[in-house]
This record gives C-alpha cells, sequence and structure tokens, in this order.
C-alpha cells in the first residue's frame, strides 16, 4: 500500500494534467475568456449535438423505384450511342417494361453482333463474377438487358456515394459551413445542419433531382396521339412544368446537365428571373453541333422529366451558354441554380425522418443541464463529505477530476455532447463515488474487525475491487449495446457513459489510491477516522 | 469532525425472513404491471408509433382547449396538444403523415408559420417528424437493445460466478424493467427514445447492487463453509447494506435535482432511471439474493470450483 512508486505517482498526474488541458477549451467555448486561450495549447473542443445547438436533422432514403427507373434510362442512352457509331446496327421497339430494357434488331443477322456489343456495355463486379447486367435474346431479334440483383445493389452504392456528395454541395455550396452528411444503412443519407431553424427551404433543395435535358421537340406526333399519351417512334411524351399539357420530344438527349461547368440565377430582358449556364467543352461542341443542324426548330428544356420550356433555335448557339426561362421567381431560379451546378442526384431522396430544434430551446436545455449539473456534484460532494470526512475529500476530488477527465476525453475524440448525454453526466457523477463508497465502506469493516490500519486500507483496496470491476463491466455491456443501437442523442448519451465508466475506475480507484498511500505516508496515523 | 453514519454498524436485520412475503408481493406486483401495461398499452411517442410533434412556447398562458379548436381549424388533422409543465409550453401531437416512408410533408412546416399568426409572440422550438417506416425500426431496435442488454450481463454474471447468480440477475433484471414500464403505463408518460435509453441504463445500474451483494455472497460462501445459506445471505446483505444505502442515496440525489431543475425534454429519463435505481435496490435484496435459495444454492456448491475461482481480478 505505502510503496507508490515516483514513477506511478507522475504517471497519474500526467494523465490528469492532460486531461484537464484537454477539457478547458470546451468550458471557455462561448464565454468572452475563449480568445485568452493559448494557441499552442491543445484546441480540441467538444461539439454540441443539434439537440443543444438546434438545427435541423433529416434522414433521406433513396426511393428504389427511381433508382432503377433511372439506371433503365442510363443503359437506354448509352445502348442507342453505342449501336450508332459505325458498324450501325438499327434498331427499334425501345422498351422499358418489367424493369428490363429491350430492344428489336431491324436486320436479323446482327442480333450477334448487337448482343456482343452489348455484353462490352456491361461492367463485371468485384469478386463475384457476376456482371451488372444479363444480355439475352428473345423471339430470336428481341435483345433484353436485364440488371442482375448484385449489379442493382453496386450501382445503387455508388450512386448514394454521388448522392451524399451532390448533397453536401447543395446545402453547403461553399463548403464553409459545419454540416454532416453520413451514408448510413446503404441506402440512407442522414444530413445535420446547425441553426437551421425551418428545414422546408432544405427539404426543396435536396429533394430535387435536377436532371436537366436539353432535346429537340417532335413537330411529327400529331396533337391525337399526344393526348392519348403515344409518341411516334423514338420519342415520349413528357407533361409540361407548368402543368398546361404535354409535348413530345425525341428520346436522344442532345445534351444534359452533366456537361455543365456552372449555372447561376440571373434576369432576361424583361426581368424575370432565370437561370445562365455554362457547358463545358464537350457539351459546348455538341450543343453547338446539334443547334447548328435543327436551325429554326423548337427544341425542349426538360428538368427532372418535365419540360420547363421549348424555345425555338434562331442560330447556332455556339459560345457554350443558354439561358433557361420558366415561371420562376428570384428563390426558386436560385435554388435550381444551386442543384443544377451541384449536378444531378442520382437518386430521388425521400425524407423519413426530421428533426429540428431551435436555438433558443438548445440554449436553455444547456443552461438547465449545467445548472442541474452543479447542483447533483455539489450535493454529492456535501454528502461524501459529512459521510467519510477525509475519505471522502479524497473522493471528491476523484469526483472533480473524473468530470475534467470526461469532458477532455470526450474534446480529444471530438465527441458530440447531447442532453440525454448531460443527463449520462449527472448519472456518471453519481455513480462514480460507487466505487469510493464500496472501499470506504470496506474499510470501515475491516478495521472494526480489528486490522491494523495499514492493512485494513490495503484490504478494503483490494476486496472492493472485485465488485467495482463486475459492477462497471455490467455497465459497459448496456452502454455499448446503447451506442450500437442507438441513434444521435441516446448515442451521445451511452458515450458519455463509456467514457465515464473507464475514467471513473481510474479516479476513484488508482487515484484515490494514491492520495490516502501518500497521506498515510507522509502523516503516519495511528487511527483512522472513517 | 463527526461523520453520518446512515446505518449503523452491526445491523443484523433478518431479511430472509420476509423472502416468501416479498416474492409474493413483487411476484403480484410484476403480474399488475405487465398486465396493466399490455391491457392499456404505452403512450409511445412518435419515435415509436410516427407522427408529427411540434414545440411552442407562448407568450402568454394558453388555454389548452383554445388551442385544440385552433389548430383543428388549420386542417392539418387530429391535433392533440399536451402541456409541458406550465400554460405557455406546449406540445402538439399531429397525425403521422401520409405516406408509409415519407416524413416529408408539410405540417410542421404549416404550424411553424400558422402558429405565430394566431398567437402573437409564440415561437416554434422544435418540430419532429417520423415516418412509419423509421418508427417501426425505432421500436425494433429498442426491444431488441434491451433484450440483448440483458441477455449480455446475465451471461457475464455466469461467466463471473455461477449459472445460479447469472439466473438471479435476470431474474432481476426482468422484475426492474416490468415494474418501471408498469410505472410508464400508469402515469401515462411519454415513452421516447429517451425513454428506452433508461431501460436500457436500468439494466446496468439496477444489477449494481445485485454485483456488489452476489460478490460479497461469493466470498462469504467460501469463507464460512459451514454455515447455512440463509443466515450467510442475511450475512451478507447486512455487510453491504451501508454501502446499498450511501450509494443508492447518492444516484437518487444526482437523479433527483436533474428531475426537479433539469431541461423538461428530459425529464422522462430521469425519472425512469431514478425509479430504477429504487427498484433495482429493493430487489437486489428481495429477488436477487432469494433466487439463490430456490435455485439450490448451498455453502458446498462450488466447492470443486474453488481452484477456477482464485484466478480473480487483481488491482494493479
Amino acid at each position: 500500500m505505502l510503496e507508490f512508486p515516483r514513477w506511478k505517482v507522475w504517471l497519474i498526474g500526467l494523465v490528469i494534467a492532460v486531461g484537464i488541458l484537454l477539457s478547458i477549451p470546451s468550458l471557455l467555448a462561448g464565454t468572452p475568456a475563449a480568445g485568452s486561450w493559448p494557441k499552442w495549447l491543445p484546441q480540441y473542443k467538444i461539439s454540441l449535438g443539434l439537440d443543444l445547438a438546434g438545427g435541423s436533422h433529416l434522414l433521406l432514403e433513396a426511393d428504389a423505384q427511381d433508382a432503377q427507373k433511372q439506371r433503365l434510362q442510363a443503359m437506354e442512352d448509352s445502348v442507342a450511342t453505342e449501336l450508332r457509331r459505325d458498324p450501325r446496327i438499327d434498331i427499334g421497339d425501345i422498351s422499358t417494361a418489367g424493369g428490363r430494357l429491350s430492344f428489336l434488331v431491324r436486320d436479323p443477322t446482327k442480333v450477334d453482333a448487337a448482343v456482343e456489343r452489348m455484353r462490352g456495355l456491361t461492367k463485371p463486379l468485384a469478386l463475384t463474377g457476376n456482371r451488372d447486367w444479363d444480355v439475352s435474346v428473345v423471339d430470336s431479334t428481341r435483345v433484353v438487358l436485364s440488371p442482375t440483383v448484385s449489379g442493382s445493389a453496386q450501382a445503387l452504392k455508388d450512386a448514394m456515394g454521388v448522392a451524399r456528395d451532390v448533397v453536401r454541395r447543395r446545402i453547403d455550396p461553399s463548403g464553409t459551413k459545419e454540416i454532416t452528411v453520413l451514408t448510413e444503412g446503404g441506402n440512407r443519407i442522414l444530413v445535420e445542419v446547425p441553426g437551421v431553424e425551418d428545414p422546408e427551404a432544405l427539404k426543396k433543395l435536396i429533394g430535387q433531382t435536377a436532371r436537366l435535358e436539353f432535346k429537340l421537340v417532335d413537330q411529327s406526333a400529331n396533337p391525337a396521339d399526344l393526348q392519348q399519351g403515344r409518341a411516334p417512334p423514338g420519342s415520349q411524351v413528357l407533361p409540361l412544368a407548368d402543368g398546361t399539357g404535354a409535348m413530345a420530344v425525341k428520346r436522344r438527349v442532345m445534351v444534359s446537365g452533366d456537361q455543365l461547368t456552372d449555372a447561376k440565377q440571373s434576369f432576361d430582358q424583361d426581368g424575370r428571373p432565370n437561370i445562365d449556364i455554362t457547358f463545358n467543352t464537350a457539351g459546348a461542341r455538341r450543343f453547338g453541333r446539334v443547334t447548328q443542324e435543327n436551325v429554326n426548330k423548337p427544341f425542349a428544356i426538360i428538368l427532372d422529366d418535365k419540360i420547363l420550356s421549348a424555345p425555338n433555335i434562331n442560330e447556332p448557339i455556339l459560345g457554350g451558354r443558354a439561358q433557361i426561362n420558366g415561371s420562376f421567381t428570384v428563390q426558386s431560379a436560385h435554388d435550381l441554380a444551386v442543384s443544377l451546378a451541384s449536378g444531378k442526384l442520382p437518386v430521388k431522396l425521400n425524407v423519413i425522418e426530421e428533426r429540428t430544434i431551435s436555438a433558443e430551446l438548445g440554449q436553455d436545455s444547456i443552461h438547465k443541464g449545467v445548472i442541474a449539473s452543479v447542483i447533483s456534484v455539489l450535493a454529492v460532494v456535501v454528502f461524501m463529505l459529512v459521510t467519510y470526512g477525509r475519505f471522502g475529500v479524497y473522493a471528491n476530488i476523484a469526483l472533480v477530476v473524473n468530470a475534467f477527465l470526461i469532458l477532455g476525453i470526450m474534446a480529444m475524440f471530438n465527441a458530440t455532447l447531447t442532453l440525454p448525454g448531460i443527463a449520462g453526466f449527472i448519472l456518471t457523477i453519481g455513480a462514480a463515488v460507487d466505487a469510493n463508497v464500496l472501499i470506504n465502506e470496506r474499510i470501515r469493516e475491516e478495521i472494526r474487525r480489528g486490522r491494523r490500519l495499514i492493512d485494513a486500507v490495503e484490504t478494503g483496496y483490494h476486496e472492493a475491487f472485485r465488485a467495482i470491476f463486475d459492477a462497471n463491466v455490467t455497465h459497459v455491456i448496456s452502454a455499448a449495446i446503447m451506442a450500437y443501437f442507438g441513434s444521435g442523442p441516446v448515442r451521445g448519451f451511452a458515450v458519455v457513459l463509456l467514457i465515464g465508466v473507464v475514467t471513473s475506475v481510474f479516479t476513484a480507484v488508482y487515484f484515490t489510491r494514491m492520495l490516502v498511500a501518500l497521506w498515510i505516508r507522509r502523516a503516519r496515523p495511528r487511527e483512522l477516522h472513517i | 469532525m463527526k461523520l453520518l453514519k446512515l446505518v449503523p454498524d452491526h445491523t443484523n436485520l433478518d431479511f430472509m425472513r420476509w423472502r416468501n412475503v416479498a416474492l409474493v408481493l413483487s411476484l403480484i406486483a410484476t403480474i399488475v404491471s405487465v398486465g396493466y401495461t399490455l391491457y392499456h398499452g404505452l403512450n409511445l411517442g412518435i419515435d415509436f408509433v410516427g407522427g408529427q410533434v411540434v414545440r411552442v412556447e407562448f407568450a402568454r398562458p394558453v388555454h389548452i382547449d383554445d388551442l385544440r379548436t385552433r389548430v383543428d381549424q388549420l386542417g392539418v388533422g387530429e391535433a392533440v396538444p399536451q402541456s409541458l409543465g406550465n400554460d405557455r409550453t406546449y406540445q402538439i401531437r399531429l397525425p403521422k403523415p401520409t405516406g408509409a416512408d415519407s416524413a416529408s410533408n408539410q405540417i410542421v412546416s404549416k404550424l411553424r408559420t400558422s402558429i405565430p399568426q394566431i398567437y402573437p409572440g409564440a415561437r416554434v422550438d422544435a418540430g419532429e417528424s417520423v415516418s412509419g417506416k423509421v418508427s417501426e425500426e425505432l421500436a425494433q431496435n429498442s426491444a431488441i437493445a434491451i433484450a440483448l442488454a440483458m441477455i449480455g450481463i446475465a451471461i457475464y454474471i455466469w461467466v463471473r460466478f455461477e449459472w445460479q447468480f447469472g439466473v438471479g440477475a435476470l431474474l432481476t433484471l426482468a422484475h426492474d424493467i416490468a415494474m418501471t414500464l408498469g410505472f410508464f403505463a400508469f402515469t401515462r408518460l411519454q415513452v421516447d427514445l429517451n425513454v428506452v435509453a433508461a431501460f436500457l441504463t436500468i439494466v446496468g445500474y439496477s444489477l449494481n447492487d445485485t454485483v456488489v451483494i452476489y460478490d460479497r455472497i461469493r466470498e462469504n460462501l467460501r469463507k464460512y463453509r459451514k454455515m447455512a445459506i440463509l443466515p450467510l445471505l442475511n450475512l451478507s446483505l447486512n455487510e453491504t447494506l451501508a454501502r446499498t444505502v450511501v450509494t443508492s442515496l447518492t444516484v437518487l440525489i444526482a437523479l433527483g435535482i436533474l428531475m426537479a431543475i433539469g431541461p423538461q425534454v428530459i425529464f422522462g429519463l430521469a425519472i425512469a432511471i431514478f425509479l430504477g435505481v429504487l427498484i433495482g435496490t429493493y430487489s437486489s435484496i428481495y429477488i436477487s439474493a432469494p433466487v439463490l435459495v430456490w435455485l439450490g444454492v448451498e455453502p458446498d456448491s462450488f466447492l470443486k470450483s474453488d481452484e477456477k475461482e482464485d484466478a480473480e481480478v487483481q488491482p494493479a
């Protein structure tokens, strides 16, 4: 008991000093003293959860049907492009019914060649040896491409990665805000934006797929067919964005939003809000060529399968710039510009969970939580003092050190403090002294049994440790399960409990043991007042 | 300075004398709790059944009926206002958003703009919307988590002690959770994710006392091999009584303060843990210990396992 080597004292002292040092920036945050913390000292800070900082939490889920639809559409485009290349293979009756892409090969002798070139469009999947599409032939002239299960899964995974980046760019075009955008569980994206009080604008911004396409208008369609939604071969019927009807457009895409370099909200000659877009080199060249070939014909500007407008091509547009007109407000034009500039969402996202907390409520929670924490600590400190005297003082020092260590470790890992986390903090305060209660009661007991002072202290620490260890393992089990299953605030609670268990064993057992050993060695007490 | 001793030295209370009475009472209480919970159900928050909720802070006191009528007039579906402690802070609950997997309908938004118009100076502090799909998952995950925690801890106790102790721990936990559930069913306090966190905490903390008492029983079983089981349990309970009382008190003091003056949002969490600790203290004495008698633990039950038990964890 008395042999407490100097290096151990230094080690324990060092751990505590580092812990306190790490906790200070978080405690200073938001107070006028924050600026006076020296730059050369650690700057780690605990981040506040949305329930304390205020802000919006959104959980988005990929629309599986839309994902499949978009994938089919993309495949359709590449099939058309591929077969138009030399040696050209003429196809017709393209269909995407039943989740499969199929088409007729006009020249039966070219079916094998078409299948061969379709295989070239499919990609092998890592490890499994499967490909992302199956290619087969039915009725000897119809080529069918059907997505494989693992191919769809891979495509969804890729799409979610892109979607995450797109969402981030839309919310934070300048890349300076402290927002969280994470993919979760394969088909979800978690978005947390501090400081947002009304998430409606946020949801609109994220919700827009923003798939922009320029297609030529098919003027050969007769109005009766249009009404029934039938389009000439190679064309499709799309509704107008303002809901006033529909129009037939060529399936072939002239240029798409993928080939944009920039989009900005602007105004047209009449002062109506519109969007200026700039194509990249390839897009500009293509747009120039197509407009050159189709002067005096209309083309459609299509956003998410709705026609925004269908202006006439008065002259070739060669500079790679264009304006998008529609019935925009300044806000909607601005939002669309941001969406276009950030790229299209590869899959539609639905909001499946939304939680928004105002900064005032968060501030109020912090305020009440801090007061409750301080009073709890004081009450426990007084209680320990009147119950155990000197040993209570040691337990109290350990308690305060423990509080700093918890904050310090949370800061080091940049952990998030949530409102339930504050409750976890208070609970830890109440429970952390349990180890000291166990030890002190055991020492009392051993003294009553007539052991000598040093013996009693030694036995007290030794015998109490088993129960302390087992009890803390049970806490770790429940807290770890909570951290694994819990979300947001609850996970914050579990994290505080987990850290608290570890630090409280350190402070309540090792640290107080050192204090007691140093005291006994210095004062050589004859009897113990405990 | 005279030190406070809540429990005098050398207590010799005959806890085990009342073990059968306590058993019958605990059984009745547990059955009533579970029955009441099953029959009346819990007041589940939107976390578990889906729906939307806004929290409003009014500038002036508002009557609940007035609030209900006016929100109903907005045509956002059936509104259920509930006061949060005073007549200026309300939570208004609204039905689940339409469409099973979407929470993006605009009711919360509508209230956000309408309420300050109806009640000048009112502020919408929080708006939450949970789809049916997410709430189903949350409910399922919560149930799995609680079950896993209970089983995990019982297995740990089994490994560290003996199987009878593991069973005792599991029964104690089941009792504590059942009683706390009954309390929530009876008071109609809302059960949300925070309360589930509290239940998981109870699983860890209500077992604290049990572990300490079991540790002492194990120690005494080895020390007094001739003593009959009932006196041995009584001895162990009396020896640890001071610690049980002091620790439970410190935790209850800390949580009591949190309940009384802490943020309203986590009142449910605080009261659940408070209750769990209280019930856990009782059950560690009257369920954990007597179970060992019923499972036939005798002082010589574990003689063969002496060698392996010697490998204890030692403080460094």
